[in-house]
């Protein structure tokens, strides 16, 4: 370890001692946050030697000073009004890591829907908060869990059919100096409820800012949640999320990410199948473009018979922009009959631009289906020109491409507000890209060639 | 004015000269056929016209309705009225037919200073298409021409033909693997668009298309050169002697 790098520890002690000397919350949690800051300093922040962290190199955030913001910054329903939906079932609202009762929703929803911080007395936050996240592996779900503050607790009661979605928005506004915010959410959804949860990162301005977001999502028997991470931050911003899901008997979980915004951005899903026959899917889309680094960290873990998973993610990738694929897969051995399918397919849209993508099965059982492949390639001269010889000119064409491209993405998702949402994003977004794509054209080269290459 | 004019067109691709100096003229109503050997260019006279960027136009000139083609992007071009119909159409997953066609039809109207065409329109017109070159409507609302049988892709672009009723039509060997059946229907289809706007360039290695698809002219492309134009007989000669002789005829010019 450098000595910068333990000058930034020192930095990290000495904010987590301020911290926890006003942080407010029951014994059981200060010994959590303490627990988990002790395991942070044992292990620092990854280096690109740690197997999971391979692709990603994070120096830029462990040499940041990152302090946490004091209060939130002063915004408006005006300021946020662009971030607003108005299909929601409740919307909570996050500034700099602060919530703002005046700025959310929550009524609407049976059951419990609120900030964290007036519930963590609760029996129930205790039983949940913090036991399925792990610490030891991963040294941001320890940072997380040792500033772990405020956030998202919903808890919906057994039987609840929410057709609309639950929006949670974190906004970060101008940081003139670093700041930090470790957003912690709650999400427990009892036996036999549907729910769609929809977590939104966004930036008021630009600057240093590290959102480190670590949400637990309990899938009870039989119940059938969605959940949506979608990524649009200032490209200045940091962003490092984990999505921890544990699924009970015969569950059904959706996790959708779509990274289009951040600078460096590392998302994190680690669902667990912990209870027979049941099933998810890691469905995700990652466009970056200029210097952005979008990297998708799966680990999907079959903990039980007859579960199966899928994981597919699309990445659209232009300038020097580099994408990470990791999905890794277990399979315990008592998880026979297990089904799991991995695919990962990307396109490239200039000669700088980057993806590494890595299947990784450790498998322990006997009886078990698990497949994975990879493809990169370009968008396809061919079909640029079958769309162009029919009238439609060139950006329009080149845009429909990548909606091709994208909308098996948006295919998987339920049809909805919460998809409906998606799809308006990444339409506009890809409107962007493919007009940049397109001013930039001269640069690529001319010839068909070959247009798709198996890397696994 | 000639509806097309091609003046000792030379073009290249990768480095090598494939058209070595076509001269050629259409007129609005009339149907011409471009016949020849394997390698002779054919398809690189199709995909020039249409504006492939792939290929190189070194020497010559090509007039449409008398403004510079080569000058046009395919976009252009297609909206001017020139349509290619593929030898090997393109399969785009992830994109309807429905929708890439009336995508291409709204970009042409909006072209010309037209309204765009909303659905409500848009689906009565394309029905009446379907009919006519007997395709299945399920197919529209597949993603363009994947899983498509090979008789089921032509019969796509003819049926693109239809809907955006272009003023020059180029068939690159549509016929090519088609069986009789839905040779017929290709060509029934083609021959619903004859009219006396319209001109048409069909491009083929076979006689037996221009038994359906009767051409006022024949032209025999060897080796980047038209070394022989006739009517509709000069087909049949063809069929029946093959390309050697006039291939060995060829020759002494070409050396």
């Amino acid at each position: 370890m450098t000595t910068t790098a333990i000058e930034k520890l020192d930095h990290h002690l000495h904010t987590f001692t301020e911290f926890a000397k006003r942080a407010s919350g029951p014994s059981w949690l200060k010994k959590l946050r303490e627990d988990a800051f002790a395991r942070f300093c044992e292990t620092g922040f990854p280096t690109t030697r740690d197997e999971d962290w391979r692709f990603t190199n994070v120096s830029a955030i462990a040499r940041t000073p990152f302090e946490l913001a004091q209060s939130a910054t002063h915004l408006s329903n005006a300021d946020i009004a662009q971030w607003h939906m108005e299909n929601s079932a409740a919307e909570l609202v996050f500034v700099d890591g602060y919530y703002v009762p005046e700025l959310s929703r929550l009524q609407g929803v049976k059951g419990t829907v609120t900030n964290l911080q007036p519930a963590i007395t609760s029996k129930e936050v205790e039983s949940h908060l913090g036991r399925y996240l792990n610490i030891h592996r991963d040294p941001f779900s320890a940072l997380n869990t040792a500033f772990a503050a405020d956030g998202a607790y919903v808890r919906i009661r057994r039987g609840t059919l929410l057709e609309n979605p639950i929006h949670l928005l974190f906004v970060s506004t101008q940081a003139n100096t670093p700041r930090m915010v470790h957003p912690r959410n709650l999400l427990v959804c009892e036996m036999e409820t549907q729910a769609t949860f929809i977590e939104q990162y966004v930036s008021l301005g630009t600057g240093t800012v590290l959102s480190n977001s670590a949400t637990e999502l309990i899938a009870g028997e039989n119940s059938n949640i969605s959940h949506y991470m979608i990524e649009r931050e200032d490209t200045a911003a940091f962003n490092v999320s984990t999505l921890r899901i544990q699924q009970e008997r015969s569950s059904n979980v959706a996790s959708h990410s779509l990274l289009l915004g951040g600078g460096l951005v590392r998302n994190n899903v680690h669902p667990v199948l912990a209870g027979e026959g049941s099933e998810c899917l890691i469905n995700g889309l990652f466009v970056g473009s200029g210097k952005q680094h979008l990297d998708n960290y799966m680990h999907v873990e079959h903990a039980s018979p007859h579960c199966s998973s899928r994981q597919f993610y699309n990445g659209i990738l232009d300038d020097h922009a580099h994408g990470v694929f990791h999905g890794r897969i277990v399979v315990h051995k008592d998880a026979q009959k297990t089904d799991a399918k991995q695919t990962n397919r990307n396109l490239l849209l200039s000669d700088d631009a980057q993806i590494d993508t890595k299947p990784q099965l450790e498998i322990y059982a006997d009886d078990v289906k698990c497949t994975h492949g990879a493809t990169i390639g370009q968008i396809e001269e061919n079909a640029l020109f079958y769309l162009r010889s029919r009238g439609i000119d060139e950006v329009s064409a080149r845009r429909l491409l990548l909606l091709a491209f994208a909308s098996e993405c948006l295919d998987r998702m339920k049809p909805g507000p919460a998809q409906a949402h998606a799809e308006q994003l990444i339409h506009a977004h890809l409107l962007n890209v493919a007009d940049h794509a397109h001013s930039q054209s001269a640069r690529t080269s001319k010839g068909t060639g070959r247009n798709w290459e198996e890397v696994g | 004015m000639h509806l097309l004019e091609i003046k000792n067109l030379h073009a290249n691709v990768d480095g090598h000269e494939i058209l070595k100096g076509i001269n050629l003229i259409l007129n609005p109503g009339e149907v011409h056929s471009i016949m020849g050997p394997n390698g002779s260019g054919k398809s690189t006279l199709a995909q020039v016209l249409s504006r492939h960027p792939a290929y190189e136009v070194t020497d010559g000139e090509v007039l449409y309705n008398g403004k510079d083609l080569l000058a046009m992007k395919p976009e252009e071009a297609a909206c001017e009225g020139v349509f290619l119909a593929f030898q090997y159409p393109v399969e785009i997953p992830g994109i309807s037919n429905t929708y890439f066609l009336r995508s291409a039809l709204n970009a042409i109207r909006k072209y010309r200073g037209e309204d765009e065409m909303d659905a409500m329109d848009f689906l009565p017109m394309f029905r009446e298409k379907l009919k006519l070159l007997e395709m299945d409507d399920k197919l529209m609302n597949r993603s363009v021409n994947e899983g498509f049988s090979g008789g089921e892709k032509k019969r796509n672009e003819i049926l693109q033909m239809a809907i955006l009723q272009p003023k020059l039509a180029i068939l690159d060997e549509t016929d090519s693997g088609l069986d009789i059946d839905a040779l017929r229907i290709v060509a029934n289809g083609v021959n619903a668009l004859r009219g006396p706007e319209r001109a048409m360039l069909v491009v083929t290695h076979y006689q037996r298309l221009l038994n359906y698809i009767v051409p006022d002219f024949v032209h025999v492309l060897v080796d980047g050169r038209i070394v022989r134009s006739g009517g509709k007989e000069l087909a049949l000669e063809l069929e029946e002697k093959g390309y050697g002789w006039i291939e060995a005829e060829a020759q002494p010019t070409s050396a």
